[in-house]
């Protein structure tokens, strides 16, 4: 009697500490593993005011292949490499998703979420150094922006300004031939167009147009020196990147227009914040070159809560851009 | 009223006093809070992809609040894993009593006896509910302290003096389980008075002393019945039945209970409808303020749940059972009338309370089997369930369970307090303030469900 009472009191603790003890540290065993071992680094990804992406640096070597475990610890986010072509990868909240990514070129990469997650969305970015043999690529040129020496900080008023929102088709219309030095896309993205619609006015041979007709000639060596890919691409980039602040309709009105905090700039001197620009405000936008475009997105900031994309996005996603920002000026 | 006696039925009888099935549930609820403090504390930080949360909250809440406590009452109690460690340490036994305890044995001071300690116990987790419900380490901690409490009051105190007197949920699973189908009874109370050693009370070689300080012989109601069985095993007479009963049983007669318990159902109630306003309400602002601990929003928000709970409904109850009152003078002196109808509420408040905990298993039970497969979110796929969506359950339905509910509540409550009415002598007029208390209630937490 006393040895069964005996074996069952044994029993009974071999049991408690089967599910205090041999439970919880089997747990905690795997999760130490999990967090040590090196096969994988696990990357959290939190909204930026609780921290980003943690870790916000990761390092990799030429060809060897980088193995991720993401995990969101709040919101749907999502990761993606800047500048590469790369689809971008989901990570719903408290799911553990794996990735693998091999550079070819050692450099610094720039990964960042493509979920619009909070205010401070663009914000949660983070690089990946990547060290190795630098290989044939060969290195990028200057921004135009920079080449031409534009100042994107300064304002840029138009000096004219259509009365009539100008059409690129009316102009085919009028079977006019763009004059030399008004038909290359080099020739319209260097200039803004309020200065190309003054060098056509100006040109003799568009003397017996009227000035809507001339704006029209504008649009035309707008959607002359682009192409429906492009224009395409832009608009999906807008859409994913932009419309968020800049409004869908491109009048600076989106939906966190109010809320993206200070950048850059206006966060260092704390000047006052400006709100997204009004792509539909001609006496501004009609004043900027698409070079001058360029900087701003490339770079950011200006005094708004405007990010940089440079390191996000391919000078050919900028040119689609910038190339887009026009349909809210012109027609086709 | 009708009563069958389960320990009638020699199968059940077996299983009852045996310990070893009690014990396999009692480790196994154990292995649960094990894995929701470990996963809490590890896992991810996500609500509804962690074990912490979602068994907690979701399931064992939903389970708790709709099936076991109206059908079964304190059952849970007798495997809740939060005192076990602190039982099993004080008794210096997991399975049979083997000689004397260890601890101090205390008794708990005259003073906090009854269920105030407890209703503070209530509000303090109230206050800070709305982060521990989402997020998954507070759950751990929260869960990982009240054992670690559990355990050092058991080792100072007596018994289940925890239990009794300081677990927040259990002064709430108390009070709600004298509508449940299951009840603890002594066959014949003459059998008790003429038994000279009360091994109930005391104990015997067989087993523990009531644990909850019980005299098995004067349990009127479910109160204060752990459901520990130790009673079953103990009485050598064969006097004490586990009686299926008719829900309810426990509110049918008219009591006059203690005003801490009168207080219990004012606060139980007035909790359950801050809850649902302010987390099925269309007030954003009121959760963000729930939420941010520590802000100057939450102590407002903490002001208000205060004031509505502890002083606002119970002073409007406390209005509506006197204004009835035939010219002026209650029956009943001081808190008396109070006292009396205050137990009406229970219905209305169980009601209440599952309704809300419906809602929330509906909504959120997909994400159980989610969160169990892959419980420290490191990609692991244990069930094969680790991907499956999130898809809201009886979304047909709308909110007609939750109405039923709540009407369901209101009606029983309603029928209650013309009872008690009655028993007091008011007749129909005294339970029309009374009633009109109950619809305004009851009219809140449908308007919250429904619109």
């Amino acid at each position: 009697m006393v040895l069964r009472r005996v074996t069952a009191e044994h029993l009974a603790r071999l049991g408690l500490a089967l599910v205090v003890v041999a439970l919880p540290l089997g747990l905690a065993g795997a999760w130490v593993h999990a967090h040590t071992s090196q096969s994988a680094t696990i990357v959290h990804a939190r909204v930026s005011e609780d921290g980003g992406w943690l870790p916000g640096t990761l390092r990799a070597r030429v060809e060897i292949p980088l193995q991720l475990q993401l995990v969101s610890d709040d919101v749907v986010h999502g990761f993606a490499i800047g500048r590469s072509g790369a689809p971008p990868v989901d990570l719903p909240p408290g799911q553990l998703v794996e990735t693998t990514l091999t550079f070819s070129e050692p450099g610094t990469y720039t990964f960042y979420c493509t979920r619009w997650c909070g205010p401070a969305h663009w914000r949660m970015r983070g690089v990946i150094e990547v060290a190795g043999v630098q290989g044939q690529t060969a290195s990028e040129p200057e921004p135009l922006y920079l080449s031409l020496g534009i100042d994107i900080d300064a304002p840029h008023p138009a000096a004219a300004v259509p009365a009539l929102r100008p059409s690129a088709s009316r102009a085919e219309a009028l079977g006019v031939d763009l004059p030399e030095g008004n038909r290359s896309r080099q020739d319209f993205i260097r200039r803004s167009p309020a200065e190309t619609w003054q060098s056509l006015r100006s040109d003799p041979s568009g003397a017996p147009l009227s000035d809507a007709q001339v704006w029209d000639l504008v649009a035309r060596l707008w959607r002359s020196t682009t192409t429906a890919e492009a224009l395409a691409e832009g608009r999906a980039l807008y859409a994913q990147n932009c419309a968020a602040c800049h409004g869908e309709a491109g009048a600076g009105d989106g939906v966190m227009a109010s809320s993206v905090p200070p950048a850059g700039e206006a966060l260092s001197v704390g000047a006052h914040l400006s709100g997204p620009a009004d792509f539909t405000e001609s006496s501004t936008l009609l004043g900027a070159s698409s070079a001058l475009l360029q900087g701003k997105i490339l770079r950011g900031g200006m005094g708004t809560g405007m990010p940089y994309w440079g390191p996000i996005l391919t000078e050919a996603q900028i040119w689609a851009l910038t190339d887009y920002l026009w349909t809210f000026q012109f027609e086709e | 009223m009708t009563r069958i006696d389960l320990g009638r039925i020699p199968v059940v009888r077996a299983l009852l006093v045996s310990r070893g099935p009690q014990l396999v549930l009692q480790l196994a609820a154990l292995a649960g809070l094990s894995l929701v403090i470990v996963s809490g504390l590890l896992g991810t930080p996500v609500g509804n992809r962690n074990p912490a949360t979602v068994l907690v909250w979701i399931a064992w809440w939903a389970a708790l609040m709709i099936v076991a406590v109206p059908l079964f009452g304190r059952l849970w109690c007798s495997i809740c894993p939060l005192a076990l460690p602190g039982e099993w340490l004080q008794r210096g036994a997991i399975h049979r009593p083997r000689g004397p305890g260890r601890g101090l044995s205390l008794r708990w001071p005259p003073r906090l006896r009854g269920m105030w300690t407890q209703n503070a116990a209530f509000v303090l987790v109230a206050l800070f509910s709305l982060p521990v419900l989402t997020q998954p380490r507070l759950t751990a901690i929260l869960l990982a302290g009240l054992v670690l409490l559990a355990i050092a009051i058991s080792l100072v105190f007596e018994r289940r003096t925890f239990c009794r007197y300081l677990c927040p949920v259990g002064g709430f699973i108390g009070l709600y389980s004298q509508a449940a189908l299951l009840e603890l009874r002594v066959r014949d109370p003459r059998v008790c008075a003429q038994h000279k050693t009360k091994t109930c009370y005391s104990g015997s070689t067989a087993g523990y002393g009531c644990p909850w300080m019980a005299f098995p012989a004067s349990l009127k109601t479910n109160v204060s019945c752990g459901l520990c069985l130790e009673c079953l095993r103990t009485c050598p007479l064969d006097n004490v039945a586990i009686n299926l009963r008719p829900i309810g049983t426990d509110l049918q007669k008219p009591t006059r209970v203690g005003l801490d318990e009168a207080f219990k159902s004012l606060l139980l109630v007035g909790s359950a409808l801050v809850y649902v306003l302010v987390l099925l309400g269309p007030w954003s602002n009121l959760r963000t303020a729930a939420a941010s601990v520590g802000s100057m929003p939450w102590v407002t928000y903490s002001a208000g749940f205060l004031l509505v709970t502890l002083i606002a409904l119970p002073g409007l109850f406390h209005l509506a059972t006197r204004l009835g009152t035939p010219n002026g003078s209650p029956p009943l002196a001081g808190w008396g009338v109070f006292r009396a109808f205050a137990p009406a509420l229970i219905p209305l408040g169980l009601g209440a309370w599952a309704a809300f905990s419906l809602g929330l298993v509906l909504a959120n039970a997909s994400t159980i089997l989610p969160a169990i497969s892959d419980p420290l979110g490191l990609g692991w796929d244990i069930l094969g369930t680790s991907a499956a969506a999130w898809t809201p359950l009886g979304g047909s339905l709308g909110a007609w369970p939750m109405v039923v509910l709540v009407l369901a509540g209101l009606t029983w409550t309603s029928r209650r307090v013309r009872a008690v009415a009655e028993d007091l002598g008011g007749g129909v007029r005294m339970a029309v303030p009374v009633w009109g208390f109950s619809l305004l209630l009851a009219s809140g937490f449908l308007w919250s469900f429904v619109a």
